[in-house]
């Protein structure tokens, strides 16, 4: 593992490459690259090129209203946003949740990050290592062969399955309509799968695409409706009555529950039979991905998350805690209250502060705009060609624990349960290990493997399996609990604003898809006074700080080598391993989102 | 349509806390509020969820969409695309906002073959989109009524006539959320800053280039 650099020490000699925007990511992301003479990246810049405006329209609304509003902010993370708002109140308030009520929780959680998990390997991510024009040259025959290698269990494996989606592929490459596929690099020597393997991924992509539609149906069971199911503080919004055979809008009943059951079962076995063993082949061909572990090698944080028992932050299947400079003999504890540990620097972000030497915690935090360029910036203000890093680059602010830049998601959860001794987690990881070195023939320790840009994408896969196969546990809990005669799905003791004290703040944390997710609210009055939240791509999208302590996605790319400089599917790879989502981390806008990335070498 | 039930999704786009951006939403929250639609019509508020609107968009033989379109035209002008030009015009440079743009969703669909047989796009060209946690601006509200008729034309002329509702519809959204107390719970101008980002949108007259 080499030491990770200060900004101060990066070379930026080199040529300049600009990816603008960075596709298949939700919201509007920009990055900079410098190359040396053998195109290895030697500086990396990325920058939110929105301006973020989520606390301000919360400001002087109803605590009890706001999870509404942050389900609006963003189309990848509506309910994370909406159970951390609803934490934060719930947390400020002083309301505890019935059990029923965290269980379901935990299940439309659950199903989120499935959901998300899988959408982001088949959807966003898989293109950049699967060629979908070279699926076209497979031998269906071969194709079905390798599928039974691959996952035995897996029953779409005959060579006519392979022959109808390589059919249907054709007739959508040839009508012109690229569409899906039209931002790629098809004939980069970077794609190295086999037509077989590719065309075994464009099935699958198709079979993720069907499986995404029915396990989102729970949140339709347990939130109402979706897309943008509902929340509630205090507890759930949605009546339990086993007895009751009704249809849609009915309370949750013996029958609603059971198709909850099929549907983890279904996403159980596609993440077991199909999910799993793709990630892994992939990883077994691109076997010398070992790139961009970044920060992930030093630095990572969780809040923890899938707590088990209520308000019990030690049954977290996966643990919170930080580990820093890569000593994973120590994870630290967190403490998201203490307003040494969470700040937020804003040197390098465009937005200013009376000392910017000086981080503020979120309760304490202050959104002010202020966009101006560094003397190096080339171009102009409204066209920038190149920008200059030493100065304000990014309207993503810089949050830092106890100073340090935090590489924060699956990746990060997974090395901290494995540090932290969770068996679960040691024994998927382990096995995971083991099958790689054992199909590429070499011998990896785990601080090798893991921290890279394919340890990322395998932890979020792993993941998925933790979520279903503990989904399974909590319903079990769920439908023990109702039959022992537990109905409550909602506490509405605190409900009434009159029971509030005059002043109050809280907490809401989660682990999101991409990563540890907060919300700090103060109510003052029974309305909302101040609202920020730092979310995920904040951690791992951060700017640099007035220390150069550089963050995870611009550690990530560094020393990676591209093949075709103005090509960029190394740096795509590698920033779509952190599942970048900059809806809510920076401004939503895009005037030209529908364009094809420019990629200018300079 | 004669004898077989309408299997017809009316579904609004697009992000309601960003002014005009929210049309396509409040057009269907107007649809729902006002009638009631027969069975096989299903009204859908699809927010910015892009890609994960596929299904609902591949279960359905005929789509009516209404989304803020930039079209390049005087603000406020509706525009109405059918069938094959939809995609066209929901993929073009400055069109949507929503990354995984309403195009790809189509895509995708097609790729899968379920693809609906008749396609209407109410489009409206906005006058203001970086005003977040703002509202509809004057020329783009007045053209709620003028593109709710034109959907109801289009129903019509598929058979399919909507009654009016006596009674509380239930909502698409939370009521939090409903245009009137979204827009009258709004904070003040001075408390929320409301300009968007100079580099994508020039504003002229206040000093910026």
């Amino acid at each position: 593992m080499s030491s990770l650099p200060n900004a101060s020490q990066l070379d930026k000699s080199g040529r300049r490459i600009v990816v603008d925007p960075v596709t298949r990511i939700e919201g509007h992301m920009r990055c900079e690259v410098n190359v040396d003479a053998n195109n290895v990246i030697t500086n990396a810049v990325s920058t939110g090129t929105m301006w973020r405006g989520l606390e301000v329209i919360l400001k002087g609304r109803d605590p009890r209203d706001a999870w509404a509003f942050v389900e609006r902010i963003c189309g990848v993370c509506t309910g994370t946003h909406a159970l951390t708002s609803v934490r934060a109140v719930e947390d400020a308030l002083g309301i505890q949740i019935p059990y029923n009520a965290h269980l379901i929780r935990n299940l439309m959680d659950k199903t989120l990050q499935v959901h998300d998990h899988i959408v982001h390997f088949y959807h966003l991510h898989a293109l950049d290592w699967v060629n979908p024009v070279n699926a076209l040259k497979a031998d269906p025959k071969a194709t079905s062969a390798l599928q039974q290698a691959v996952s035995p269990a897996h029953a779409k494996s005959s060579p006519g399955y392979f022959r109808d989606v390589q059919t249907r592929l054709k007739k959508f490459v040839e009508s012109g309509q690229l569409g899906l596929f039209a931002n790629g690099y098809w004939d980069n020597p970077a794609y190295k799968l086999p037509p077989e393997a590719d065309l075994m991924a464009v099935a699958h992509y198709l079979e993720a695409l069907d499986l995404q539609k029915d396990i989102v149906k729970i949140h339709t069971i347990f939130g109402g409706k979706n897309p943008h199911p509902n929340y509630m503080v205090g507890g759930v919004a949605c009546a339990i009555n086993l007895d009751d055979v009704g249809a849609a809008g009915a309370p949750v009943n013996m029958v609603s529950l059971n198709f909850v059951l099929d549907r983890i079962h279904e996403a159980r076995e596609f993440t077991k039979n199909v999910y799993l063993p793709d990630v892994l082949a992939v990883a077994g061909i691109y076997k010398d991905w070992l790139y961009g572990g970044g920060l992930a090698g030093h630095n990572l944080l969780s809040y923890g998350t899938f707590t088990k028992v209520p308000y019990d932050k030690s049954s977290d299947l996966l643990p919170a805690g930080a580990i820093v400079g890569g000593n994973w003999d120590e994870v630290l504890p967190v403490d998201v209250r203490d307003p040494q540990e969470i700040q937020e620097f804003v040197s390098h972000s465009w937005y200013t502060y009376a000392d910017e030497t000086k981080g503020l915690h979120p309760w304490d935090g202050v959104t002010e705009p202020k966009f101006e360029l560094g003397p190096n910036t080339k171009g102009s203000r409204t066209n920038i060609q190149e920008l200059d890093e030493a100065h304000k680059y990014s309207w993503i602010k810089a949050p830092r624990w106890r100073g340090h830049a935090m590489e924060v998601g699956p990746l990060a959860r997974y090395i901290i349960a494995y540090a932290s001794g969770r068996e679960y987690v040691k024994e998927q990881v382990d096995r995971s290990l083991a099958a790689f070195n054992q199909s590429t023939g070499l011998a990896l320790g785990l601080k090798q493997f893991l921290p890279s840009t394919l340890g990322r994408t395998l932890a979020r896969a792993l993941e998925c399996e933790l979520a279903v196969d503990s989904m399974l546990d909590d319903w079990q809990a769920l439908v023990g609990n109702i039959k022992a005669g537990d109905r409550a799905t909602a506490n509405v003791e605190k409900w009434d604003p009159s029971t509030w004290p005059k002043e109050a703040k809280g907490v809401g944390i989660n682990e999101a898809p991409r990563g540890a997710l907060g919300h700090w609210i103060r109510i003052k009055d029974g309305k909302i006074e101040n609202y920020q939240a730092i979310v995920p791509t904040t951690w791992n999208g951060t700017p640099r700080d007035h220390l150069g302590n550089i963050g995870a996605y611009e550690a990530a790319l560094l020393n990676t080598r591209m093949e075709r400089p103005d090509e960029p599917v190394e740096i795509l790879r590698t920033l779509h391993s952190f599942d970048p989502c900059l809806a809510c981390s920076t401004h939503v806008m895009s005037p030209d989102g529908q364009e094809l990335t420019r990629v200018k070498v300079r | 349509m004669t004898g077989s039930s309408p299997n017809i999704l009316i579904l609004g786009i697009g992000n309601l806390l960003w002014a005009d951006e929210g049309f396509g939403v409040r057009c269907v929250e107007l649809l729902n509020a006002r009638y009631r639609f027969p069975d096989g019509v299903r009204l859908m508020d699809g927010g910015t969820q892009g890609i994960y609107l596929v299904q609902h968009v591949q279960q359905a033989d005929c789509l009516i969409v209404f989304d803020a379109v930039d079209y390049g035209l005087p603000p406020g002008t509706l525009k109405i695309v059918r069938d094959d030009e939809v995609p066209k015009f929901m993929g073009a440079k400055r069109m949507s906002l929503h990354q995984t743009g309403f195009q790809d969703v189509l895509a995708l669909a097609e790729f899968t073959g379920a693809y609906p047989r008749e396609l209407l796009l109410v489009g409206v060209q906005p006058a203001e989109l970086e005003d977040f946690g703002g509202s509809l601006r004057e020329p783009v509200r007045a053209q709620l009524e003028p593109a709710l008729a034109i959907a109801l034309a289009y129903l019509a002329e598929r058979g399919i006539l909507p009654e009016h509702r006596e009674d509380c519809a239930e909502q698409l959204a939370p009521e939090q959320l409903a245009l009137g107390r979204y827009e009258a719970e709004r904070p003040a101008e001075e408390l929320a800053y409301r300009h968007g980002d100079i580099r994508f949108i020039p504003q002229p007259g206040r000093g910026d280039d």
